[in-house]
């Protein structure tokens, strides 16, 4: 398999993943053996990674029962709170041969969880029943979306299928699109008002995505990744009606659903819309909704744990969705977190304290970093931010000189591309690039993450602005 | 009302192909008997018994100390403390956290795995493979060998009808592999293994299936899993050779399934990689043979199959398409840290010296103790039924009994569209509450099941009990036509 032309010929068409990381990895690197640098180290803020910015694992108490269900004999040695023991038992009881290392009892988990999260669901949405049967999980919110995209995906040119997909979107899913073979049919976000969702644009792409290829799903982030924007219930119940008579399957990525902290904003789950809409959408709207513990106060990136909740979809199909998991079941470890995450402890619980004061302290930081950086960004001349109402990321506007537009072209990069990687080389600060979030017009917008100690933020929020003064300057 | 997306036209076509496993039907089925259970239905059985797949933990076979105790205090960094754990624990604990970014497990990788880890990962096979050099560029770490697996496949597929690109695969072979093919929109071609000769590959059947294959499909690689999947055969110097001859006349990707590469247990064998036989052989197939081999922590010893993380190590590819491997991994974000710490864990064990050694060595021969016990003490029983024989295994954790089944079942099975085996695993479940792997013999027409004995001996004894008494039970009801 020697020459390219052998490789699959729609994985040649995966867009490269940008690679500012690897350059993130060298500079490090060249620190480490002593090379003298303008900064001490790399601070990379371009994913939603709170650890890598330097949080904490929050949650404690998950830490604690996940390192008990791995060697329950921690528990002879150490007091460890009584509902962590607790938890742990009942947790080891609930995996196959009571051990963390034996697969789970069925590929889409271990049904104890899910009936948790399906309890979890059926509480935040007030009562709107949820069914453990509906609930699969898989490593990570990407691995289940890209099973019910593979499962969507079919047809090539004008039948191919597509996906309205918001523009920006995270920066993870356009690669992912790709792969799985799916068209990516943006529809824009109106930045002047915050980034809502329009429904005239939804219309005018979808009308436009019908001459090329055969849209069969919307993709929603909400709240926005990575634009921070929670949608109210108007826009929630445009997008339903939408949806249901044009014959779109909504794929509804919720995972920032405990990261709201806007004034006066709530989360809405779109399933709990979606059934006080009356039955004739509630019967028939078909919908998938992810979470899972890489956002908002887990923000376990790494340990790779996420469900899907399937709503209204033929059990025939769904079990093409199951058969699909099948081979590879999901890890055990985050399945737990998972399950932390979704029943969490209840006052009177030994852990109830600690735990309360982590999430109200990880809110508050939040909060307080995305006033503070997008006053501090819209302060900077060439710059304009969003506020953000939550979500992890704050994603501003840039304004680049001409200079650096030319000195892009030139070196066959993308003007914001190459403005992170100066920013990289100059100043140690690693953003995201607009251009992976889909912006890939003169709109030049950089994503960064805002969950990260307040002192951290600081320090990346004055290099930012030194840097984009200096190539202002540089360039006059 | 009408519904959205209801008609199975409008599912991708490829994975309404996925076939279902025989697996999947004999788990719906354990998994209807337990709810009757719970439900306070009487059993005739006391709780069901389940060793169709590799999943030796689940059985009771327990973890090693070393990589549990260190996970813990990786998820756990209060734990670095605690005296009670070993100082080798915690320093090495101390090691990986230092590894990960942002120093949590929390924290995403690099797709294809953290460098620090792939390292340990190539210094691990130039080990075992006596300096014959592995570099951490060519690692990729994945959730499972499967994954890596479906990442190289996807990589291959391409073409429709004739031209669809065609994987060889041994017959038998793992049973997640063929809906994985399937998945893929590759098309298998099966070559038989040699039952008589303890199921060894066989080079002319393997020049039959490449040939007739040609013209229905474009066959680009060949599937080999050394120690064999579910065989138990380990294949010698002389068999990797002329498959390795084969591959480099026919410009075939070779995809080597090396999991169970610790768990040799016959007398006087030992393994020896794909990639070590390569680099002992002419310059020529050195520099050009093209060659990906995987691993993982659903091994014998370790056996780690929840926390999911396996690696590739790729040889002789083209960097350009290297590079589309790691694209593709980007889709994953990453493996699961945990999985790729247990990996650090598994190839970079305590040595002599450490205060973990002892018990970590006591553990693993423990482990292997007990799989040629059982191996053995599994095969004599086999052997010893009427209508059963048993090749004897070399390797690996399976062992894979043929059936000699009576017309009746065959007929039974007939009318209700099913293989025989699987009609026979079914009624085991239900008589027994055991679960055993029906063979995947696809089109061959001889039966077989498939049984993991990497469990704990107690549990290996009631397992033979269960089944000898059913499969006598069946002979029984042949001879009063009961069935």
């Amino acid at each position: 398999m020697s020459f390219m032309k052998e490789v699959n010929p729609r994985l040649l068409g995966i867009r490269d993943p940008v690679s500012l990381q690897s350059l993130a990895a060298q500079i490090t690197e060249q620190i480490a053996q002593g090379e003298q640098k303008p900064f001490q180290r790399v601070i990379d803020v371009s994913s939603g990674d709170p650890h890598r910015a330097g949080m904490p694992p929050f949650h404690l108490l998950a830490r604690l029962v996940l390192a008990v269900c791995l060697y329950p004999e921690l528990l002879k040695e150490n007091s460890f709170p009584v509902d962590v023991c607790q938890r742990a038992e009942k947790l080891l009881g609930a995996c196959n041969g009571g051990t963390v290392g034996s697969y789970s009892a069925s590929s889409c988990g271990i049904p104890q969880i899910q009936k948790s999260v399906a309890e979890f669901i059926t509480s935040r949405d007030g009562g709107v029943a949820s069914y453990p049967e509906d609930i699969i999980f898989s490593s990570g919110s990407q691995r289940t979306l890209n099973l019910v995209l593979h499962l969507l995906s079919s047809g090539q040119g004008p039948t191919q299928t597509g996906v309205l997909t918001p523009l920006p979107c995270p920066h993870t899913l356009p690669m992912l699109l790709d792969e799985v073979g799916v068209k990516l049919v943006p529809y824009r976000l109106l930045e002047e008002r915050g980034w809502a969702l329009d429904l005239e644009e939804l219309h005018r792409a979808l009308k436009a995505a019908r001459k090329h290829c055969d849209p069969r799903a919307m993709y929603i982030s909400n709240p926005g990744n990575p634009t921070g924007h929670v949608q109210d219930l108007q826009t929630i119940e445009e997008v339903i009606r939408f949806a249901a008579s044009e014959r779109l399957v909504l794929l509804v990525e919720e995972v920032y659903q405990d990261s709201v902290f806007g004034q006066d904003k709530k989360f809405l789950s779109y399933k709990k819309v979606l059934f006080e809409m009356g039955a004739s959408y509630s019967d028939r709207v078909e919908m998938v909704s992810f979470h899972s513990i890489s956002a908002g106060t887990m923000g376990e990136c790494g340990l790779r744990g996420g469900y899907m909740e399937v709503i209204n979809m033929d059990l025939l199909v769904k079990n093409f969705l199951m058969s699909m998991q099948a081979p590879c079941s999901p890890p055990v470890l985050p399945q737990l977190a998972l399950e932390i995450m979704v029943n969490p402890p209840s006052p009177g619980d030994a852990s109830y304290e600690v735990f309360t004061q982590e999430i109200l302290q990880k809110v508050e930081t939040l909060t307080k970093n995305a006033h503070r950086a997008c006053e501090f960004l819209n302060g900077v001349p060439g710059m304009s931010c969003q506020q953000a109402m939550g979500g992890v990321f704050l994603y501003p506007r840039l304004h680049l000189p001409d200079e650096i537009i030319e000195e892009a072209k030139r070196s066959g990069l993308r003007a914001d591309v190459l403005y992170c990687k100066k920013l990289l080389e100059e100043e140690g600060v690693c953003l995201g690039p607009g251009s992976e979030n889909g912006h890939d017009d003169e709109n030049y917008h950089i994503r960064l993450c805002i969950s990260a100690p307040a002192a951290v933020l600081e320090d990346v929020l004055k290099r930012l602005r030194s840097f984009h003064l200096r190539i202002q300057e540089r360039h006059h | 009302m009408p519904k959205l997306m209801t008609s199975l036209q409008e599912v991708n076509p490829r994975v309404r192909g996925i076939r279902l496993s025989p697996q999947s039907g004999l788990h719906s089925l354990a998994e209807n008997i337990t709810r009757d259970d719970i439900k306070g239905a009487p059993q005739p059985f006391k709780e069901l018994i389940d060793v169709s797949s590799g999943d030796p933990q689940r059985a009771g076979m327990k973890p090693i100390s070393f990589i549990r105790q260190v996970l813990a205090v990786c998820l756990c960094p209060e734990l670095l403390s605690d005296e009670h754990l070993p100082l080798d624990v915690r320093l090495r604990a101390l090691r990986l956290l230092e590894a990960c970014d942002g120093e949590s497990v929390g924290s995403y990788t690099t797709s294809s795995g953290l460098l620090y880890i792939r390292q340990t990962i190539a210094e691990f096979i130039m080990k075992r493979d006596e300096g014959v050099p592995a570099c951490a560029e060519n690692i990729f770490i994945s959730s499972g060998a499967q994954r890596g697996l479906m990442v190289i496949i996807k990589l291959l597929s391409g073409g429709e009808g004739p031209r669809q690109t065609g994987v060889l695969i041994p017959q038998p072979c793992p049973h997640a592999l063929l809906p994985l093919l399937d998945e893929a929109g590759v098309l298998a071609v099966p070559y038989r293994l040699i039952e008589d000769k303890n199921w060894a590959v066989d080079m002319s059947d393997l020049e039959r299936a490449l040939t007739t294959s040609r013209g229905r499909c474009e066959p680009r690689a060949i599937y080999i899993s050394n120690p064999g999947n579910p065989t138990g055969h380990l294949q010698d110097r002389k068999s990797i050779e002329k498959v390795i001859e084969f591959v480099a006349a026919e410009r075939l990707l070779l995809l080597i399934d090396e999991v169970y590469q610790d768990s040799v247990y016959a007398p006087n064998k030992e393994f020896i990689s794909y990639k070590k036989v390569l680099f002992e052989m002419d310059k020529h197939l050195r520099d050009t043979v093209e060659l990906v081999s995987f691993h993982s922590l659903s091994c014998a010893s370790v056996a780690e199959c929840g926390l999911r993380a396996g690696y590739m190590e790729v040889v002789n590819m083209d960097p350009g398409v290297m590079h589309f491997l790691d694209t593709m991994l980007c889709t994953d974000i990453n493996a699961p840290v945990t999985g790729q710490l247990a990996l650090d864990l598994m190839l970079g064990p305590p040595s002599p010296g450490d205060p973990s050694y002892n018990t970590f060595v006591h553990e693993t021969l423990l482990t292997r103790a007990t799989l040629a016990q059982n191996s053995q003490r599994a095969l004599k029983l086999l052997n010893d039924l009427p209508g059963m024989s048993c090749r004897p295994a070399m390797a690996g954790i399976y062992l894979y009994p043929h059936l000699d089944l009576p017309a009746e079942i065959k007929e039974q099975a007939k009318t209700l569209g099913l293989e025989a085996d699987v009609l026979y695993c079914q009624m085991l479940l239900e008589e027994e509450g055991l679960i055993i792997g029906a063979g995947d013999d696809g089109t061959s027409g001889s039966h077989h099941l498939r049984l993991c004995i990497l469990v704990p001996p107690d549990t290996l004894g009631e397992v033979l009990s269960r089944l000898s008494s059913f499969h006598l039970h069946l002979a029984d009801r042949k001879r009063n036509r009961i069935v």
